[in-house]
């Protein structure tokens, strides 16, 4: 179990007419090689602006990352040049986004884009290149791939097109695949086939998956180990198991109730988190949740809780962790005195 | 039993407020700048029946393109259907028009997706949730009074009628839409992904929101969604629709847990629960391929090429929907 990719104190600010927006205000995770791990959260928790800081694809102005370190393979990603980044994008660390059709040059060929990084980055011929798409898109259960590349992709369906990507973030051989809101913009049973196809290409080859979504479903089926965010803070870290069976802080808790199931009927109205997610512009001294929190304590308001192992491997930011998750159907009360 | 066109009737005894039979809604493909031919007919919606008790929750749930946002707009008379009919309250929608139309659409009101395109950003909160009391002349001279009405009733403070959208943010502007479908006290909601677009902690707040609101007003929902889970905690009786067809019709509980249809079974298979113990030993039935297009569906059963169980007859055969337990309809030949 060695980590293969460490994300230490990340901080990655925007500059904008409110002020600095702290998008992502001290993420820590790591990703260990051949797991899948997941970063879920809500819009705007700056899930997504973590994983381009790790890519170095945040705009700049008006983003900058301002702090922290970016550890593949014991070298940080942040302080290398762009030549040397630019190997590191696909042949290190691939990545999927989440809109299949703006991701793809709509002007070339499905050949062109799947062959360029072949020939350009890692030194194939022409032919060599070919034969390779073609293994890609047989990979990636893409009917007829010969004919497939000399398609455009508006000849692809959503599900086809994200196929594709999925093959392009695979073809330099990568160790990590970062996928962000993957499937948010497909029909569930078409999601189901790319993630099952995710899942198994990277158990296959070896490869780190990291699932970025706000999908709580997804992350029960897919992963190994979860990283819940909330404004621009991973709050709480375990297995999978561990954060659904016990979670150990507030957010998650509420998050858990208030999602639907379908696997069992509606017995009374849904438990709803009051308020809305804070203005990252304008984050207090405290803990960003407290506002919205039911277990919130006076010192809340004032000081941050850090994110600490509450229990074995199982790490949360919050005061009152270790008071809650023992009957996460029915939170404990919390005495406040 | 009652013939194949005429259908579910909803759970009896109770007074229907809206019946849709053999609906079917077929937009021209034109090809050509100046002398458009019509090269084909996309069958968005095609022999769809239903109905719907007042004061009840029908879900409509399905996959993008299956037809269930034209089947709203058809009730709404966003379009007029090629075919069919829709009874509300005994009358027939497909042959109103004029001031009649008009005065029916005050009773029939939609509450939309997108709580950014939804609302016009050049007018305040307040001015949007009056509109419809303008047009409608309702509450004249008491507008005000009204719009700080309908504001406390869907959880804003009547102080923010004087904002504009982007000073809300989405679960207040979605607040915002639903109170613009109350202001005219109608009977009968259309909610079209009403809470596809919000984040989850935001989407129970407005789901509650829509519950509560039925249990005040006594409002009937057709609640359209693509979401099975957010569906099963609202609605009573859920219909799945494929490529312009109800494919089965049922209450909550026995669609959820004993679906007939194998499309239902595999969309409901397709669904991950947000628990990894359940997931671990859920079947995962996954279908292969995607919806075919509407303009050239399969022939017979429009779901047969996708079927795990179709066999040769599925795609001779056009099934009808039939009543196979009490209450509970399927269209499917097999079952």
């Amino acid at each position: 179990m060695t980590a293969l990719l460490e994300i230490q104190d990340l901080q990655t600010h925007f500059q904008s007419d409110m002020g600095t927006v702290k998008a992502v205000d001290g993420v820590s995770y790591d990703v260990e090689a051949g797991e899948t791990l997941a970063v879920v959260g809500e819009s705007g928790c700056g899930k997504s602006v973590t994983a381009l800081s790790v890519m170095r694809l945040i705009p700049s102005p008006p983003g900058r990352i301002v702090g922290g370190q970016v550890l593949y393979k014991g070298r940080d990603l942040l302080t290398l040049s762009n030549e040397e980044m630019r190997k590191i994008r696909g042949q290190e660390i691939g990545m999927i986004f989440q809109e299949p059709m703006t991701s793809l040059n709509p002007v070339l060929n499905i050949g062109k884009q799947l062959m360029e990084p072949l020939t350009q980055e890692m030194g194939m011929t022409k032919d060599q290149a070919h034969d390779r798409a073609v293994e890609l898109l047989t990979s990636v259960e893409i009917p007829d791939p010969v004919r497939r590349l000399t398609q455009y992709p508006h000849h692809f369906s959503g599900g086809m097109r994200q196929r594709v990507m999925i093959a392009m973030a695979l073809s330099g051989d990568p160790s990590v695949l970062i996928a962000d809101e993957p499937t948010t913009a497909l029909d569930v049973t078409v999601q189901a086939q790319i993630l099952e196809l995710m899942k198994q290409l990277t158990k296959q080859q070896g490869v780190a998956l990291v699932i970025i979504t706000h999908n709580l479903g997804v992350v029960a089926r897919y992963a190994d180990r979860v990283n819940v965010m909330y404004a621009g803070r991973v709050v709480e870290r375990s297995s999978a198991r561990s954060v659904y069976g016990t979670p150990r802080h507030p957010y998650t808790l509420g998050l858990m109730k208030s999602v639907p199931r379908l696997d069992h009927p509606p017995t009374d109205d849904l438990e709803q988190i009051d308020g809305q997610p804070p203005n990252l512009a304008a984050l207090g001294a405290g803990c960003s949740f407290q506002e919205r929190c039911n277990f919130a304590l006076d010192k809340c308001a004032e000081e941050r809780p850090e994110l600490i192992e509450v229990t074995p491997a199982h790490y949360s930011a919050c005061f009152v962790a270790s008071e809650l998750g023992n009957s996460p159907t029915n939170p404990i009360e919390v005495s406040t005195s | 039993m009652t013939s194949p066109s005429a259908e579910p009737a909803s759970v009896s005894g109770q007074e229907i407020l809206l019946d849709v039979r053999n609906l079917q809604m077929h937009f021209p493909v034109t090809s050509g700048l100046v002398f458009q031919r019509t090269v084909g007919m996309v069958k968005a919606v095609d022999g769809v029946s239903f109905s719907i008790a007042k004061g009840e929750t029908l879900g409509l749930v399905g996959e993008s393109g299956c037809g269930k946002t034209t089947l709203g707009q058809c009730i709404l008379r966003f379009h007029k259907p090629t075919s069919g009919e829709i009874h509300y309250q005994g009358e027939d929608l497909t042959q109103a028009s004029g001031r009649r139309l008009r005065e029916l659409r005050k009773d029939i009101q939609m509450v939309f997706q997108d709580p950014y395109s939804s609302l016009n950003p050049r007018m305040t909160a307040g001015q949007i949730i009056g509109e419809p009391l303008t047009i409608h002349r309702l509450a004249k001279g008491k507008t005000e009074e009204r719009i700080a009405e309908i504001m406390s009733l869907v959880g804003l403070s009547p102080a923010m009628a004087s904002r504009y959208p982007h000073e809300f943010s989405g679960g207040q502007r979605q607040r915002i839409g639903i109170g613009r479908a109350l202001a005219v006290d109608p009977t009968f909601l259309v909610c079209d992904e009403a809470v596809s677009a919000l984040d989850v902690s935001i989407q129970a707040q407005i789901i509650n929101l829509l519950k509560d609101l039925q249990r005040k007003l006594g409002l009937t929902y057709l609640f359209i969604a693509h979401d099975l889970a957010v569906v099963r905690h609202v609605a009573d009786r859920i219909a799945v629709m494929y490529l312009g067809h109800i494919v089965e019709i049922a209450p909550r509980d026995p669609i959820y847990d004993e679906p007939l249809h194998p499309y239902t079974q595999a969309l409901l298979s397709a669904v991950p629960v947000p628990d990894p113990e359940v997931e671990l030993t859920r079947p995962h039935v996954i279908i292969t391929g995607e919806v075919p297009s509407p303009l050239n569906p399969p022939s017979g059963c429009v779901f047969h090429p996708r079927c795990p169980i179709a066999d040769e007859r599925c795609s001779q055969v056009t099934p009808e929907l039939r009543e196979v337990r009490p209450g509970h309809w399927a269209a499917c030949l097999k079952v």
